[in-house]
């Protein structure tokens, strides 16, 4: 059976234009519900506020929905875009795309970006964005066939396979027939897992030229996957003609060809000695965050452990199946996204099979292996492949799982509760077993997929556990799971972390090293600072369609001898270069910086007009700010007895352990709403977290339903 | 292997060849196109090309380049997304851009260079180790000195 012989629910023809200057012009509509496809335009002004990629998707979804909307209802909408430089191939970095819906975990906005070639393939189709909605009574399949100009909604026939991996090699057989084809083609999917649970992954595919096989890299946060699946979408499947190195039509193809060949020789002369991305990926930082203390470990009780070295990034370097260059976009020579070729599966429905799996990157290692005590590597590969396969977020899945673990050993959780699951640390097979019913909506498992936030609702409430203890150590902000990092010893990253849009992950903040290795942020104004500027900076990446890696995991050391390393002025204005070469707007590093704060706001607003986005929203568990456990305090005492006499002036002998652990919870918390106090002020919000009018007045966005929204807290 | 090689003991600097190259390639007299690069030296001149020795091979992401049997390292037009990746890695810096038509190019040992030299400067020569040598008139003389 081909695509041809598919049932079509829904069918629009388009003039297939292409990108002018970065832009398709026109976004995409397909109303899985109605079945009902549309286009729309983007005019001028569309493109000046909000820019493209995450900016594009939080305009559409905010036109899309209602103050009441929540992520199961039809009118909520998953939009995807990639941004006006997305698809540059000259610019390692330079083919992400970014979506965005209403989270099943968080009730709020969740962005997600991914690799891969569905974003710049869907521009290259003739289309900036692609906004799905409604929730469809039957499983289909969006087709959009760019050289065909031709969009088609397909009833998805039963045969379609139920998870990722399975469900590219069905994709390939019947919407592409030469190897061309399948070049020119991406798709997105999830799998079964993104069915039962709330932490459903989005998988977009790349097609490995090297390998002849499919690939996928993932939107993993905030159950983006879920809302695909809820909405009975099976695959979006693009395909684009054959492109060159001038897909976007781009205003100086010289300017970036220059900046892009130069950025490339600086990949090639450092990358070898520094950390390593072409060969080990973004798990080199492995062992450095566990030299630094910073790699969480049991549930981010601590920050190494002796075992790290079985897990490390020489460790993954031997492990890739190395054929480079391994970059999810043409022309990214940064090429972190390894993969492990011919994995025997050992567990669960695929037991036996030989597979690809891709990765596992960093977040991965430390989720699933040491934040949930488990060294063992394949074991890690186990986990990598199932989760991206079922569809589930790599990084909840393993803060979830660690979490579980801690209330087992506990006490909070006992194995009757768990259906005779022994859950301590470093239990791999258990873990393995509850991933399995997670993807089966069975058992145990149907309960972890709901998350930490859902989870503590539950043993607290069905259990009797402790719910103080659960919310100090239940690793969740905003009902979305940390990212992997320890940030006990660093106020900003705390605050990088708790005072995000849309939940604790570290894309938009990272400065853990400024603050607590360098010492370079020894104030709260220069906290604040950094928690404006670097999540402004992080943020445009998201709007252009660019990876964050190439910004600075490879740097030539020249970039100390300038004004303010920490912000790598050269590879800043390399991007000021691109982007002005592709839209040919001509723009300075601050206008950047302006572009982001527009959209930033925005996100923060729509956060208030569904309910959240308020100062209380912004609170984090103790256990990211300080030792909860007399164990926790102990296996660091000597650092907190001496920040007891440096911090407070008290003499750690004279004090018992409960009343030291008592002393530096009221100190760091204080010092978190010191912080919240500094960080507010700095992007113009109320001591609320309420952008003020004056704030969105500058921005150009106060449009009558935005400020109507915040006047509602003011 | 098949390769370019240079004399510098033979170059007069006129550049014919950086012209004949451009014309045969992109059909314009325009020595910024040209996959050969003399320089005026302190006491001569020298020149830079591509070895042949097939480092950017495995840095193309879309299989674009080829090295084949007589050891040349083609650049398939029609395959390539002009990334530059092979620009940056290359290890001599003689893999060149145009920015026109968004591709990289090399030289491919075609001799339409060696013709046009007039002071026979330029050869197509068989090599089994390949290094910059070619660019100094040291595999030069080592040829000879072996003929």
């Amino acid at each position: 059976m081909t695509s041809h012989q598919l049932l079509v629910l829904a069918e629009f023809s388009y003039d297939v234009r292409q990108p002018e200057r970065g832009y398709a012009g026109q976004t995409l509509y397909v109303n899985v519900g109605e079945t009902r496809i549309a286009a729309k335009s983007v005019d001028e002004t569309m493109k000046r506020t909000f820019i493209g990629g995450r900016g594009f998707d939080l305009w559409l979804l905010w036109q899309g929905v209602q103050d009441t909307t929540r992520w199961s209802d039809p009118e909520n909408e998953i939009v995807i875009s990639s941004g006006p430089c997305g698809g540059t191939t000259q610019y390692p970095g330079s083919g992400k795309s970014i979506a965005a819906t209403i989270s099943p975990l968080t009730d709020i906005v969740i962005d997600s970006n991914a690799g891969g070639h569905f974003g710049p393939y869907l521009k290259f189709a003739g289309w900036d964005a692609i906004e799905i909605q409604g929730n469809a009574s039957g499983d289909v399949i969006i087709f959009v066939n760019g050289p065909a100009g031709k969009v088609q909604l397909l009833a998805a026939p039963e045969d379609c396979p139920p998870d990722t991996h399975q469900l590219g090699a069905w994709v390939n057989e019947r919407f592409a027939e030469t190897e061309e084809d399948r070049q020119l083609m991406a798709f997105l999917s999830t799998g079964r897992g993104a069915e039962h649970t709330y932490m459903g992954c989005l998988n977009f595919s790349l097609y490995d030229r090297k390998r002849k096989d499919l690939r996928y890299k993932q939107a993993g946060r905030g159950g983006i996957g879920t809302v695909f699946r809820h909405k009975r979408v099976k695959a979006v499947v693009v395909r684009t003609c054959s492109f060159g190195g001038d897909a976007n039509q781009p205003a100086d193809l010289e300017r970036i060809i220059e900046t892009g060949a130069a950025m490339h020789r600086e990949v090639a002369r450092w990358d070898a000695v520094q950390n390593r991305m072409r060969h080990r990926g973004t798990a080199y930082l492995v062992q450095i965050m566990d030299d630094y203390d910073l790699l969480p470990v049991k549930n981010f009780q601590y920050g190494s452990h002796p075992d790290t070295a079985r897990i490390n990034g020489e460790v993954w370097e031997k492990t890739y199946t190395q054929n480079l260059p391994d970059g999810c976009w043409y022309g990214c020579t940064v090429a972190c996204a390894h993969a492990v070729d011919d994995y025997r599966v050992r567990t669960g429905p695929y037991a036996g099979s030989c597979v690809i799996v891709d990765g596992p990157e960093y977040e991965t290692v430390a989720g699933v292996g040491s934040n949930c005590g488990i060294f063992d590597p394949t074991v890690i590969l186990e986990i990598n492949f199932y989760c991206d396969t079922y569809g589930i977020d790599t990084i909840s899945f393993g803060t979830t799982m660690a979490f579980v673990m801690e209330c087992y050993e506990a006490g909070m959780l006992t194995a009757e509760q768990t259906g005779g699951l022994q859950l301590n640390f470093g239990n791999a097979e258990g873990a393995l077993e509850v991933l399995h019913q997670m993807a089966r909506g069975e058992g145990f498992g149907r309960l972890v997929g709901k998350g930490i936030q859902r989870m503590k609702d539950y043993f607290a409430t069905h259990f009797g556990a402790d719910r103080a203890f659960l919310d100090e150590i239940g690793m969740e902000a905003k009902g979305l799971e940390y990212s992997e990092y320890v940030t006990k010893e660093s106020l900003a990253q705390q605050g990088g972390y708790g005072l995000t849009n849309k939940g604790p992950q570290h894309d938009e903040a990272w400065l853990i090293f400024m603050d607590q290795v360098n010492n370079q942020l020894p104030t709260f104004a220069d906290k604040a600072e950094a928690l404006h500027y670097f999540p402004m900076w992080r943020t445009w990446f998201g709007l252009c369609g660019f990876c964050k890696l190439p910004w600075n995991d490879v740097v030539d050391p020249k970039n100390a001898e300038s004004d303010d390393p920490t912000k790598i002025p050269h590879h800043v204005e390399n991007y000021v270069r691109i982007f002005s070469g592709v839209t040919g707007r001509e723009v300075t590093a601050d206008d950047l910086i302006r572009m982001s704060e527009r959209v930033y706001n925005f996100q923060r607003v729509f956060n208030l007009r569904l309910g959240k986005g308020l100062r209380a929203h912004d609170a984090i568990p103790y256990r990211s700010a300080g030792p909860v456990t007399p164990a926790e305090y102990q296996s660091r005492q000597a650092r907190y007895d001496q920040q007891i006499v440096e911090w407070l002036d008290l003499d750690p002998t004279e004090m018992s352990l409960e009343q030291k652990l008592t002393a530096h919870r009221c100190h760091r918390m204080a010092q978190y709403e010191q912080l919240i106090d500094a960080v507010y002020a700095r992007r113009g919000w109320t001591s609320k977290g309420v952008p003020t009018p004056e704030t969105l007045r500058s921005l150009g966005i106060d449009y009558p339903d935005v400020l109507a929204v915040v006047e509602r807290h003011l | 292997m098949k390769v370019l090689a240079f004399n510098p003991d033979l170059c007069d600097g006129a550049r014919g060849c950086e012209i004949a190259c451009a014309e045969t390639w992109f059909h314009v007299a325009a020595p910024h196109k040209s996959s050969i690069r003399i320089q005026a030296l302190e006491d001569g001149f020298g020149a830079e090309f591509c070895i042949q020795c097939g480092a950017c091979v495995p840095v193309c992401p879309v299989n674009a380049l080829v090295q084949v049997k007589n050891g040349v390292v083609h650049l398939r037009k029609q395959s390539c997304v002009g990334c530059m990746a092979c620009v940056g890695f290359c290890p001599y810096e003689v893999m060149h851009y145009d920015t026109d038509q968004a591709i990289a190019f090399k030289c491919v040992a075609c001799g339409q260079c060696v013709q046009a030299c007039p002071t026979g400067a330029l050869a197509i020569i068989e090599a089994d180790d390949v290094s910059t040598d070619l660019w100094n008139g040291r595999e030069w003389r080592h040829l000879q000195e072996n003929i």
